[in-house]
């Protein structure tokens, strides 16, 4: 069985801990609001499409609400405001109400009135994301799940920059036994502070994540779900500056789990840290109405940083991203904690230190989607090395039942994966998930043992970052570095400029809605 | 003279592994198809070890074959980075009694690549495998821009800082990308007139010295390069550059 050898009592301290960190941002997050978020609140009422410069709408829009510096009253009062002021172009209205002179204010109760009346249209654009939600649930209880009752789902990527290879490529997975499919985005994606449109055939090292390819590449899944009898789940990425636009998109075309983490656009892209814990936030608050599994993203900590002196890292951020969710109204069933294969191979017992950090996350989270991913750092192009590396951690996610396992590819380090590849990643992680799979019921660590003595290392190290975090601030510990070995400044990084102060009268009904049902 | 082939189980029996994929269904035409394929590459004595299915339409196939190629080893030329190998503190002495300056180097990932393993194992303090990385070395100053930094942002940053020479990174290799990027960076070096003065660098899984040269770099390092080898190199080179001769390594 997975076993945890860290005192309860110190489990509840830190999450207690992690609680108090979280509870700091949230107050800087419930203060403000981006033009991230309000670009959702527009798409949430159904504005789509581009401007005729082709630029998506919904820029256009908040661009000229935040140059006329009333964007802190939120899109949806203007919307509301815009409609009010009666029929045509949706610019042209704006435009004209934003011109000085021209009084844009309404009576009370014509505020009132324009409140209720977005409230109610706020309502029934919910209602129709649930019935998307509805349609996905359905099809994915009438069909089995995994390859056995406790397998770990096998995720795979496809990253060929045109989504109709990327599609062929997905079905072929599927036919092979992959049970998600993550398509990669194009590389700088997450710096954009839009999201492109239409279906597109030229991404680098990924696919740019537009509505039109979720939607093909959930259609291609389906069909092909469906002839297997076995559901085929699909995933993206909900981060950079977009994060709550793509999380509305992956909830209306019906996706299974998004990247999503509170930490990794400041860390890892350097995106600003507000404007990241508004967005994550905001972002959480659809994932968590659209039933999406979030992947948070504490591997990527173990491949900047060496992933044995920094595990603890990784336990601590893990808690820190649940406290981010839970205030999102996220339920623990819905996040998926992320964590990797990843220390140098070149060192001793690292199988069974593996096995510490992979029953310890488990066992911390036990109603929780475990997300796993796989030895990528120290890959370095010998494929066939790097086929047995991988099967360790297959070994590793069956012996401690993670639950979404991303399979690792031999061919890291060298080029995106060939469909071969895939398939032998496939092939022999079919093999040892049966092999081992009643292994880890079998087995018991001894208390006094190696791995015992390394979940608690690991443990203590965790709740000493978190105290430091809760004394100083996520702030503080971010500019020392303590997390992913990556330093960030509040004021540092990209999007700040798109941060706004909320007004004492900002208006957004979407998180009124969802912020009510906790 | 030293003629070389392939060798399997046998010196100068010829025999390659293959592995590859096909755009078909499974079966003894798409066999035949992957033997007819290997033997177009001039291999004879063809085996395809297996075939698998690979989704609807795809098969994936490891095939054996026997190549009557073989060259003259001798006549084989591969352009490397030369530079001596001095230890960490030894080649921060010898900068600092020789060229009396710190060297400035200034490195990015370009273009669009996000990709900052391999530009941050050279530059940030801890290094990599153990090899302590420029930012470490009191003898180098080294700054590290980070990802997607468009090439003439780099150069400015170049000639603020006086530096002695960029590196930049590249991962992501798709069509050809990073080529585009390279391109794009020399001709930034020369809209600033700091050809020739300034030595380019690159480095990533898939770059190597002969790539760098032919992009019109001064140098290529691949997959597994270490900090220590970039620092030794750019001593050497700044060294001839100011006209003073490099201490060799014992």
């Amino acid at each position: 069985m997975s076993q945890l050898f860290v005192d309860a009592s110190k489990a509840a301290l830190a999450r207690e801990l992690a609680g108090r960190i979280a509870d700091d941002v949230q107050a800087t997050i419930d203060r403000h609001t981006t033009v991230a978020i309000e670009r959702t609140v527009l798409r949430l009422f159904g504005i789509e499409g581009a401007g005729s410069g082709g630029a998506p709408l919904v820029n256009l829009i908040v661009d000229r609400l935040q140059a006329a510096g009333v964007l802190k009253r939120g899109a949806a009062w203007w919307l509301g405001r815009a409609l009010r002021a009666g029929e045509g172009d949706l610019l042209s209205v704006l435009d004209r109400l934003l011109h000085p002179g021209n009084a844009a204010a309404l009576s009370p109760s014509e505020d009132a009135e324009l409140r209720d009346e977005m409230r109610r249209e706020a309502r029934a654009a919910v209602d129709e994301l649930r019935a998307q939600v509805r349609r996905r649930n359905r099809l994915k209880s009438s069909l089995k799940a995994g390859a056995f009752e406790g397998s770990p789902l096998r995720y795979v990527i496809v990253a060929t920059g045109n989504i109709h290879d990327d599609i062929d490529q997905a079905r072929a997975a599927a036919e092979q036994g992959a049970d998600i499919i993550a398509v990669i985005r194009s590389t700088a994606q997450s710096l954009l502070d839009y999201v492109p449109l239409g279906l597109t055939t030229e991404g680098f090292g990924g696919t740019f994540a537009t509505q039109e390819n979720f939607r093909a590449m959930r259609e291609a899944l389906d069909e092909t779900s469906v002839r297997l009898g076995r559901y085929v789940h699909l995933t993206n990425y909900s981060s950079g500056l977009c994060m709550p636009e793509i999380a509305y998109m992956a909830a209306a075309e019906r996706l299974d789990m998004l990247l999503n983490d509170a930490m990794y656009g400041i860390l890892f892209r350097d995106i600003n840290m507000r404007r990241t814990f508004c967005d994550q936030h905001f972002s959480r608050r659809i994932c968590a109405l659209a039933d999406i599994v979030i992947n948070t993203g504490e591997d990527n900590y173990i491949t900047t940083a060496d992933a044995d002196e920094a595990a603890h890292t990784v336990i601590a951020s893990q808690l820190v991203n649940e406290a981010f969710a839970l205030r999102a109204g996220m339920k623990v069933e819905r996040i998926g904690f992320g964590h990797s294969f990843e220390i140098d191979p070149a060192r001793e017992d690292t199988l069974l230190r593996e096995l510490a950090m992979a029953m310890m996350v488990r066992e911390l989270h036990p109603r929780s989607p475990i997300k796993y991913m796989p030895p990528t750092k120290h890959k370095d192009g010998d494929i066939f090395f790097a086929h047995v590396y991988d099967a360790m951690s297959h070994l590793v996610a069956v012996t401690t039942g993670q639950h979404i396992q991303l399979l690792g590819m031999m061919t890291e380090a060298l080029h995106t994966p060939f469909l071969q590849d895939r398939h032998a990643a496939i092939k022999a992680a079919g093999y040892v998930h049966k092999a081992a799979r009643h292994l880890g019921s079998e087995i018991s660590f001894r208390p006094d043992g190696i791995v015992a003595g390394r979940q608690r290392e690991v443990f203590d190290k965790a709740l000493a970052l978190l105290e430091e975090t809760a004394r100083d601030g996520m702030v503080a510990a971010i500019g020392r570095a303590r997390f992913g070995d990556v330093a960030r400044t509040e004021t540092g990084g990209k999007g700040l400029s798109g941060v706004v102060e909320r007004a004492p009268d900002y208006f957004n009904p979407f998180l009124e809605l969802l912020e009510a049902e906790g | 003279m030293q003629i070389i082939r392939p060798y399997g189980d046998r010196r100068d029996d010829g025999l390659v592994q293959l592995a590859f994929t096909l755009p078909v269904s499974a079966g003894p035409r798409a066999k035949e198809a992957a033997v007819q394929i290997v033997k177009s590459m001039g291999f004879r004595s063809v085996h395809v070890a297996s075939m698998e299915a690979a989704g609807r339409g795809f098969s994936t196939f490891v095939a054996y074959g026997r190549g009557d190629f073989a060259l003259d080893f001798d006549k084989v030329d591969a352009p490397v980075v030369q530079a001596p190998k001095h230890g960490f503190d030894e080649l921060n002495a010898i900068v600092k009694r020789d060229l009396g300056r710190r060297i400035v180097v200034v490195g990015a990932c370009i273009g669009s690549d996000a990709h900052t393993t391999g530009i941050d194992a050279i530059f940030n303090m801890k290094g990599y495998a153990g090899d302590y990385g420029l930012e470490r070395y009191p003898s180098f100053r080294a700054v590290n821009l980070g990802a997607q930094v468009e090439p003439p942002a780099l150069v400015a940053k170049a000639a603020e800082l006086e530096a002695d020479a960029v590196l930049v990174s590249q991962i992501v290799t798709q069509r050809d990308i990073h080529k585009e990027n390279a391109r794009a960076l020399v001709q930034a070096v020369e809209a600033a007139g700091l050809r020739g003065r300034l030595l380019l660098v690159f480095g990533g899984p898939r770059i190597d010295h002969r790539l760098a040269l032919e992009l019109g770099f001064d140098a290529g390092f691949g997959a597994g390069t270490k900090p220590s080898e970039v620092a030794n190199y750019l001593y050497y080179r700044v060294m001839e550059k100011a006209g003073k001769t490099p201490q060799q390594a014992d």
